[in-house]
C-alpha cells in the first residue's frame, strides 16, 4: 500500500485520509464536521458518546473509533442520523441537571452548541433530576457533577497528559460516575492543579475554575459567536502541545 | 454470629491473604477485592487503600473496580446476605412472595440490612437455577426450590444463628435435569483422549497443530454462546499472530437469563470443558489459559479447581502434556462478581485484566490483542465440549448431526411454564413447536428463545427452528403459557437491562433506564400512545447505535412483545392522549401534611 492519500466517500463527496486515521478524524482534516462529544484532538479516540454514529454501507458504526479504509461509503448529514444524534443529546440532557441560563459555562459548553446546532427544542423524556452534590472544596476549582456527561477526556487527560490519575470512573449504568483518586474523595485532597490538561479539557461545566466564569461576558462566547459546526477544522487532529512541567 | 466492623488488624489479615493467593499484579485486583471480601463480609474503605497500594492501582481505580460489580460491597452487609435469583423464571414461580415471607419474620426490608445487621436481603439477576426457580443465594451458596417451607426453614436457621457451615446439606442440593442426550451429553470421552487424537492427527497429515485448526473448520463449528462465529477462523486468525504467548479463554459467565445449561457442562463434564480448551491451546500454539466462571458459579469452584489439579497429575496440564515437549499449557480460574455485561468476550477479557466490564472498541479483535494484549480466543464452555468431541470423533461425526449451516448438536436450557424443566440436547434445526411438546409445555402462548437479548415467538411462529439459519441462541428457552402477561415479562426484561448496562455509550446508559421507566409508568396507568412511539424510537436508537450487544438487544423485547402482543400494552392505556409525566397535584401532598391543610385551595387541577 502506498503513502499517497486514499479516499473513502462522505455523503457522497470525496474525502481524503491518511493511514492511521480513523473516519472522524479524517473528515475533521478535511474541514468537514461530524457532531461528537467525547473525542478530543490530542487524545486517542474512545467511542462513548455515541454522537459521531455514522452509517458505513447501511450499517450503524462510531465514526471516532472506526479505521478509514479506502473506498468505504458513509452516511453521515442525513435526516435520519442527525434525528438519532438529537435524541442522544436529549438523554445527556435528562441524564444530568443541566441549567443553562444560570451555568457559567453557557456559550462555552460543547453539549449546549451540539444540541443547537442538531436543532434540538425540548429535552423530550422525563429528566431523572439525579442527587449529585458539588466538590467545591479546592481553592481553585470546583467540580459540579451536575453536569458531567461521562465522556472521560479529564479521565484521559488526567492519565495521559498530566501523568497523575486525578479522575476514574466508578459504578455503572445510571449510577456511573466520576471518581476523584484521594483518600477522602475530594478533590482538596487531590493532586490536580489548576494548570492541568484535564481542567482544561471538559468539554461541559463539571471541572471549573473558581473566580473567572464570567470573564467574557454571555452573548461574546465562542459558540455565540459561530456554531460548533463552523468550527470543526479546530478540532482536527492535532499532536498534544509542549507543556511547561 | 454477628456482624462486626472490622479493625485494621483484620483488614490487613484478609488483604495480606488475598494477595498471597493471588499475587500483586494489577491484574489480580478483581480478585483480590473479591478474596478479600470473602473473608471481611464487605470491603471496608481501608481495605480498599489497601489493596490499591499492593497491586499498584490509585485508590479510585480500586473503588471504580469495587462499585462496578453487584457482588462487592462497600458497605456492611448482613451476617447472612440472601440474594433472590430476579429472572422472571423466578418471579412466575413465586419468588415475590417468598421474599415477603422472608422478609416479614426476619424483620428485613428488601435491599436492606436488618437492625441488628443479621441477616440483608435482595434480587439479584438470574443465578442459573432456573429449572429450580425460585432460587436464591445465601453467602454466595445456591438453594433451589424455595417453596413456603424451604423459605420457613432458612428463616428459623437464620433466626437461631445457626453457621452457614451447619445448615443441612441437602438445601445446597442442586439437581441436573437432563431430559435428552444426543451426541454430547451421551459421548463417554476419557480425559486425555481428545488431545492425544488432536496430537496424532497431526502427526498423520504431517501438518501438526494445523489439522487441529483444519477438523475444526472442517466441522463448521460455530460458537456457542449465541453470537455464532466460526470458530476455526476465530482460532486461525489467532494462531497466525506472531505475539506470544497466546492465550484460551472460556467464557463459563453464563449470564443469559433463562440460561443453564453451562452449570450442568461445568459440574458433570468439567474434564470435557478443559480437554476442549487443551485442544484449542494446542491447534493455536497458546501457553496461557483462564476460565471466567461468573460469581453466581462461585461455589463450583473448589471442585473445577480439583479437576485441574487431577488432570496436572495425569499429564493432561502443565508442561509437557501428553509427554510432548514444548506443549505447555495451564488453566487458571478467575471468578466474576455479577456483571453480565461480562459475557462479552471483550469486556470479559477487561474483567480478567482486573479492570471494570467495559467492552473494547474493535478493532482490533481479540485474536490479534487479547488479553494484556495478546493474542487470545474466548469461547463459551459449549464451544470447548464440541471443539474436544470433532477432534476425538472427527469432522464427519460432527457433521452428521444438524443442519447444513448449524452443524452438530445444540444444548437447550427449558424452563418456565412446563412440566419437564431442564436441558435438552437437540440435533440442530428442531422445531419450536418439538421442544415445547417434549418439555410438556400446554397452552403456551410464547417461547423466548435466547433470554431477554434473544427472539420472543408468538404461537403461530413455533413451526420456526432453532439453529444459525433461522433463530439463532445461546440456548435459554423460557416457556410462557396463557395464564401469563407479556407486557409483565417485557417490563421485567427492561429492569434487568437497565440494571446491566456498564454505563459506557450514551444510548444504552440512558436508554435502558429510560425504558425501564417507561414501562413502569405503562403498568402505573399513566402510559399513553406517545409513551408506545417513545419506546419504539428508543429502541431504534439503541438497536442501531449502541457499543456493545447488551445495548443491541436491550430493546428487543420490548420491540418484540410490541409487534406479537399490542393488546397487552394498549389496555393499560389511560387515555389515548398525552398523560403529563408529572403529577402536580401530588407533589402539593407533603406541603399539604405540613400545613395540615387539605382544602379546595391546597390543591391544584380537580378536588380529591
Amino acid at each position: 500500500m502506498s503513502d499517497a492519500a486514499q479516499t473513502f466517500k462522505l455523503d457522497g463527496t470525496d474525502c481524503t485520509f491518511e493511514p492511521g486515521q480513523t473516519v472522524l478524524q479524517a473528515a475533521l482534516a478535511a474541514g468537514r464536521y461530524i457532531p461528537h462529544l467525547c473525542y478530543h484532538p490530542e487524545f486517542r479516540p474512545h467511542g462513548s458518546c455515541k454522537l459521531c454514529t455514522v452509517k458505513v454501507n447501511g450499517h450503524h458504526a462510531t465514526s471516532c473509533t472506526m479505521p478509514a479504509r479506502a473506498g468505504l461509503s458513509i452516511e453521515s448529514e442525513t435526516a435520519e442520523l442527525n434525528a438519532e444524534r438529537r435524541m442522544m443529546v436529549q438523554l445527556l440532557f435528562v441524564e444530568g441537571n443541566h441549567f443553562c441560563p444560570s451555568c457559567e459555562k453557557s456559550g462555552h459548553c460543547k453539549l449546549q452548541a451540539v444540541a443547537y446546532d442538531l436543532g434540538m427544542t425540548s429535552p423530550r423524556f422525563d429528566h431523572f433530576f439525579p442527587d449529585r452534590p458539588v466538590d467545591a472544596t479546592h481553592p481553585d476549582l470546583m467540580l459540579d457533577f451536575n453536569r458531567c456527561i461521562l465522556c472521560e477526556l479529564c479521565v484521559r487527560a488526567s492519565a495521559e497528559v498530566d501523568g497523575k490519575h486525578v479522575f476514574a470512573l466508578g459504578g455503572r449504568g445510571m449510577g456511573k460516575h466520576l471518581v476523584v483518586n484521594s483518600k477522602s474523595g475530594l478533590l482538596r485532597d487531590s493532586e490536580v492543579s489548576k494548570t492541568d490538561k484535564a481542567v482544561e479539557v471538559c468539554p461541559v461545566g463539571v471541572i471549573i475554575r473558581k473566580r473567572v466564569g464570567f470573564a467574557t461576558p454571555v452573548g461574546a462566547r465562542r459558540f455565540d459567536e459561530r456554531p460548533i459546526s463552523a468550527q470543526a477544522s479546530e478540532y482536527a487532529p492535532r499532536p498534544p502541545p509542549q507543556r511547561e512541567k | 454470629m454477628h456482624f462486626e466492623i472490622p479493625g485494621d488488624a483484620a483488614v490487613e489479615v484478609a488483604v495480606r491473604r488475598a494477595v498471597g493467593s493471588w499475587g500483586n499484579a494489577p491484574t489480580r485486583l478483581l480478585q483480590v477485592l473479591r478474596e478479600t471480601q470473602e473473608q471481611l463480609g464487605f470491603l471496608p474503605p481501608q481495605a480498599l487503600e489497601r489493596i490499591a497500594g499492593e497491586v499498584g492501582v490509585s485508590i479510585a481505580t480500586a473503588r471504580g473496580v469495587a462499585a462496578f460489580y453487584s457482588f462487592l460491597y462497600t458497605e456492611p452487609q448482613g451476617a447472612y446476605r440472601l440474594l433472590f435469583s430476579d429472572n422472571v423464571t423466578d418471579r412466575m414461580h413465586g419468588s415475590a412472595v417468598r421474599m415477603r415471607e422472608m422478609g416479614e419474620r426476619l424483620w428485613v426490608e428488601p435491599g436492606k440490612i436488618s437492625e441488628d445487621g443479621l441477616v440483608s436481603l435482595g434480587r439479584t439477576s438470574s443465578i442459573g437455577l432456573c429449572d429450580h426457580a425460585p432460587a436464591l443465594l445465601v453467602n454466595g451458596l445456591p438453594v433451589p426450590d424455595v417453596d413456603a417451607r424451604r423459605a420457613s426453614e432458612i428463616c428459623d436457621l437464620i433466626l437461631a444463628r445457626v453457621p452457614l457451615a451447619e445448615w443441612p446439606r441437602e438445601l445446597f442440593v442442586v439437581e441436573d435435569f437432563v431430559r435428552r442426550r444426543d451426541a454430547m451429553l451421551s459421548d463417554a470421552a476419557r480425559p486425555g483422549e481428545a488431545i492425544r487424537a488432536a496430537i496424532e492427527r497431526g502427526e498423520a497429515s504431517g501438518t501438526g497443530p494445523q489439522a487441529t485448526l483444519e477438523e475444526i473448520k472442517r466441522a463448521r463449528l460455530l460458537g456457542r454462546g449465541g453470537a455464532g462465529f466460526t470458530t476455526g477462523v476465530k482460532w486461525e486468525s489467532c494462531s497466525r499472530q506472531q505475539v506470544t504467548p497466546r492465550v484460551v479463554v472460556c467464557n463459563a459467565d453464563e449470564g443469559e437469563p433463562g440460561t443453564f445449561k453451562d452449570r450442568l457442562l461445568l459440574r458433570q463434564h468439567a474434564d470435557l470443558v478443559f480437554e476442549g480448551m487443551t485442544v484449542a491451546a494446542y491447534g493455536i500454539g497458546a501457553t496461557q489459559g483462564f476460565v471466567y466462571l461468573r460469581g453466581e458459579y462461585r461455589y463450583m469452584l473448589e471442585s473445577l479447581r480439583e479437576t485441574l489439579e487431577r488432570r496436572r497429575r495425569a499429564g493432561l496440564l502443565g508442561t509437557a502434556i501428553c509427554g510432548r515437549d514444548g506443549f505447555d499449557f495451564d488453566v487458571e480460574i478467575h471468578v466474576g462478581a455479577g456483571s453480565y455485561v461480562c459475557g462479552e468476550a471483550s469486556a470479559l477479557v477487561e474483567s480478567l485484566e482486573g479492570k471494570r466490564g467495559i467492552p473494547r472498541n474493535r478493532p482490533p479483535r481479540l485474536a490479534e490483542k487479547g488479553y494484556l494484549g495478546r493474542p487470545t480466543v474466548v469461547n463459551n464452555v459449549e464451544s470447548y465440549c464440541a471443539a474436544a468431541l470433532i477432534l476425538l470423533r472427527g469432522a464427519d461425526w460432527f457433521c452428521s448431526r444438524g443442519t447444513e449451516r448449524s452443524s452438530g448438536t445444540k444444548l437447550l436450557s427449558v424452563s418456565g411454564d412446563c412440566e419437564r424443566p431442564g436441558v435438552y440436547e437437540y440435533p440442530f434445526g428442531v422445531s419450536v413447536a418439538q421442544v415445547l411438546e417434549d418439555a410438556g409445555a400446554r397452552n403456551t402462548i410464547a417461547a423466548q428463545v435466547g433470554g431477554p437479548s434473544g427472539v420472543c415467538l408468538g404461537q403461530d411462529e413455533f413451526t420456526r427452528r432453532i439453529g444459525f439459519e433461522d433463530i439463532e441462541t445461546g440456548g435459554a428457552f423460557m416457556v410462557f403459557d396463557a395464564s401469563r402477561d407479556m407486557f409483565e415479562v417485557a417490563r421485567h426484561f427492561s429492569h434487568f437491562f437497565a440494571h446491566e448496562s456498564c454505563g459506557f455509550c450514551t444510548p444504552c446508559r440512558v436508554g435502558t433506564s429510560l425504558l425501564r421507566n417507561l414501562m413502569d409508568r405503562i403498568r402505573d396507568g399513566k402510559g399513553s400512545q406517545h409513551d408506545l412511539v417513545a419506546i419504539e424510537e428508543l429502541g431504534g436508537l439503541l438497536r442501531g447505535a449502541s457499543h456493545c450487544g447488551l445495548g443491541e438487544s436491550a430493546s428487543r423485547p420490548l420491540l418484540d412483545t410490541l409487534q406479537r402482543f399490542r393488546p397487552a400494552y394498549e389496555r393499560r392505556l389511560e387515555s389515548p392522549a398525552v398523560e403529563p409525566a408529572f403529577d402536580l397535584d401530588g407533589a402539593l401532598a407533603r406541603a399539604r401534611r405540613m400545613t395540615g391543610r387539605d382544602d379546595e385551595g391546597a390543591h391544584i387541577g380537580e378536588a380529591p
